[in-house]
């Protein structure tokens, strides 16, 4: 490659990644500003992070995503898989069109249509059968099941996709049970796929705003609706104090698994070789 | 309903007269054979099950409200059937919601509002994530990887505070303000947030990981040679990229475009964070009709008519999802 070329690409990453991450630092670094105006530095302090852990509304707030964030995860990477299972292993069923249209919409559905429409559908179902008889965890739960198995169902898909089918021919031609290659040769192959849909789904859950706000009911404020009505009104240095323990939880899980993953990645580069 | 299917006594060691493999075999493939059973039903049934109440009929209620008349009562609109004094049923629908929306023209303006600032966001992130991607498919080893990652990782951090270290950026007395005016450019703060700019920097910014990652798969699998042929019979740099890399890669551009596009339409969060009263936009709109006005069947047009706009872009983007599929297979 040309100099100028390789130059011109590397500036392009600098300037990108700066784009992304000096925003984060920036908020990050202020979290231990004295001052109680965010962008005026009063000196280091971490006072902030008292008043936060202090707050009981914050815990609730955290602990009822948590709560919403571990059952989505699970819900979704179990109904996702059979669909991305369905997707990526039953060619013809009927009404497999509806099936694919579904399991795509939700990933680029704008979340404020399906906020509203989930949410005349749970004031609809009240009024017809009783059931939610009130909004909150569960009706929060369903929603987020609802967009986050289509990530996981893709993730399935397209790692099924990439996978050879001759083992669960093999097996079959050797008579196995259909029930069985399932469970013994499709499932294993399937495991890491799972882990990372859960992951996701995780992550989506516990980072939604707009339809947890649309479907939640009084009583019922998730980590992101606490943080939205506090910064609506400008800035605040506990919401920077909160922001910087999220993102860094987040990031070392993400980096666990990246080191996990590009490790997994040489030990098969050098199986191959 | 596990334990009930036959399957899973036959699958824990019992051995039944009528196992599904005595199929003639020419008459499936072996892959259909594979879930040739009720499995197959189960297997599609549940999540099938799911999305058919949880995400399809709900816009038939959306539909449905849509069409109702806007009442100041729990629930605030209309039934729309009737039974008349002879036990007939009659349907009395409304297109007034639609026609309130087509005539006012602050609603028109806000649709193309909101479609503008996601058509050029969208080519932002374009410029930026195209060299982007290029420049990491083009680096070797680990490093690549890393980079990968790096822009993974924003994707997995909340997209709300990401949008909230803007306002710290942007704020009249924020990062951005102070450094200009410490370099010398402008005397006073200047008016960033709560404008349109700011929005157009939140959704680039929120943004530009949809755009890199599609691209970058689609590069990742690009064959060089192609390239080098033509450069070594003399095609300028320039030419090579336009005849061969760009075509080469639209089915990435279109991916991520339309990954950025579609949900910037409807974007709430940067315009109500970022843009605060002063950009229009059509999310922000829906939102506010719904639970400041609590004009359900307004809301309800306004969802729908959103749908209308965005139908197209979804398809396609449908279509570049299962072509992509489809080539994973062969």
């Amino acid at each position: 490659m040309k100099p100028g070329r390789s130059r011109f690409l590397l500036g392009v990453l600098c300037f990108g990644f700066a784009f992304l991450y000096v925003p984060i630092i920036l908020m990050m670094v202020y979290s231990f500003n004295y001052s109680k105006l965010v962008p005026v530095w009063g000196g280091f302090s971490t006072r902030w992070y008292t008043t936060l852990l202090e707050s009981e509304e914050v815990w609730a707030a955290a602990a009822l995503s948590l709560k919403i964030a571990l059952l989505n995860a699970t819900f979704a990477t179990l109904l996702g898989t059979l669909a991305g299972i369905a997707l990526a292993r039953i060619h013809r069923f009927r009404a497999r069109t509806l099936f694919t249209g579904m399991i795509s919409a939700p990933l680029v559905m704008p979340e404020v249509i399906t906020g509203l429409s989930l949410l005349l559908l749970f004031i609809t179902l009240n009024q017809q059968i009783g059931w939610p008889a009130q909004r909150g965890i569960s009706t929060i739960t369903i929603a987020h099941i609802t967009f986050s198995m289509a990530y996981v169902a893709i993730i399935i898909q397209s790692r099924l996709a990439g996978t050879a089918q001759d083992l669960e021919e093999a097996a079959l031609d050797l008579g196995a049970k259909p029930f069985r290659v399932l469970w013994d040769i499709t499932l294993p192959q399937l495991t890491p796929g799972m882990a990372a849909g859960w992951l996701l789904a995780f992550t989506l859950s516990l980072d939604d705003l707009v339809i947890a706000s649309f479907v939640s009911g009084p009583g019922a404020t998730t980590l992101p609706m606490l943080i939205y009505s506090r910064i609506r009104l400008g800035l605040r240095p506990d919401i920077n104090a909160l922001a910087t323990l999220i993102i860094l939880t987040v990031t070392i899980g993400v980096l666990i698994a990246g080191w996990l993953m590009i490790r997994q990645q040489r030990a098969n580069q050098q199986a191959t070789h | 309903m596990a334990t009930k299917d036959p399957m899973v006594n036959n699958a824990a060691g019992g051995t039944r007269a009528d196992a599904p493999d005595n199929r003639p075999r020419n008459l499936f493939s072996n892959a259909a054979r594979l879930l040739q059973s009720r499995w197959q039903s189960v297997i599609t049934g549940i999540p099938f099950f799911w999305l058919l109440l949880f995400f399809l009929a709900p816009f038939f209620i959306v539909l449905k409200i849509s069409l109702a008349e806007s009442l100041i009562a729990s629930p605030p609109f209309s039934n729309l059937l009737h039974w008349n004094e002879n036990g007939f049923p009659s349907i009395k629908v409304t297109i007034d919601n639609f026609a309130y929306l087509w005539e006012d023209s602050l609603y028109i303006r806000t649709y193309v509002n909101s479609i503008q600032i996601a058509l050029i966001s969208t080519l932002i992130c374009l410029l930026i994530g195209y060299p982007m991607a290029y420049a990491i498919v083009r680096t070797e080893g680990t490093a690549r990887y890393i980079l990968l990652l790096l822009v993974i990782l924003p994707f997995w951090t909340s997209f709300l505070l990401r949008v909230y270290a803007w306002m710290g950026l942007l704020a009249d007395q924020g990062t951005l303000n102070s450094f200009l005016i410490w370099l010398g450019v402008i005397e006073k703060p200047i008016r960033l947030l709560y404008s349109q700019f700011a929005v157009y920097v939140g959704i680039v910014y929120s943004y530009l990981p949809f755009m890199i990652l599609p691209l970058y798969a689609n590069m990742e699998k690009l064959d060089t040679s192609l390239q080098e042929a033509a450069a070594d019979l003399g095609a300028k740099p320039v030419t090579g990229f336009f005849t061969i890399t760009l075509p080469l890669t639209a089915p990435g551009i279109l991916a991520g475009s339309l990954l950025v596009f579609i949900p910037a339409t409807g974007e709430f969060v940067i315009p109500d964070l970022l843009g605060g009263g002063n950009v229009l936009m059509i999310g922000r709109v829906l939102y506010s009709e719904f639970n400041a006005n609590h004009d359900w069947p307004v809301a309800s047009a306004v969802a729908i008519a959103l749908l209308i706009v965005l139908v197209l872009p979804m398809m396609l983007y449908h279509r570049v999802q299962a072509s992509e599929a489809e080539r994973q297979k062969s």
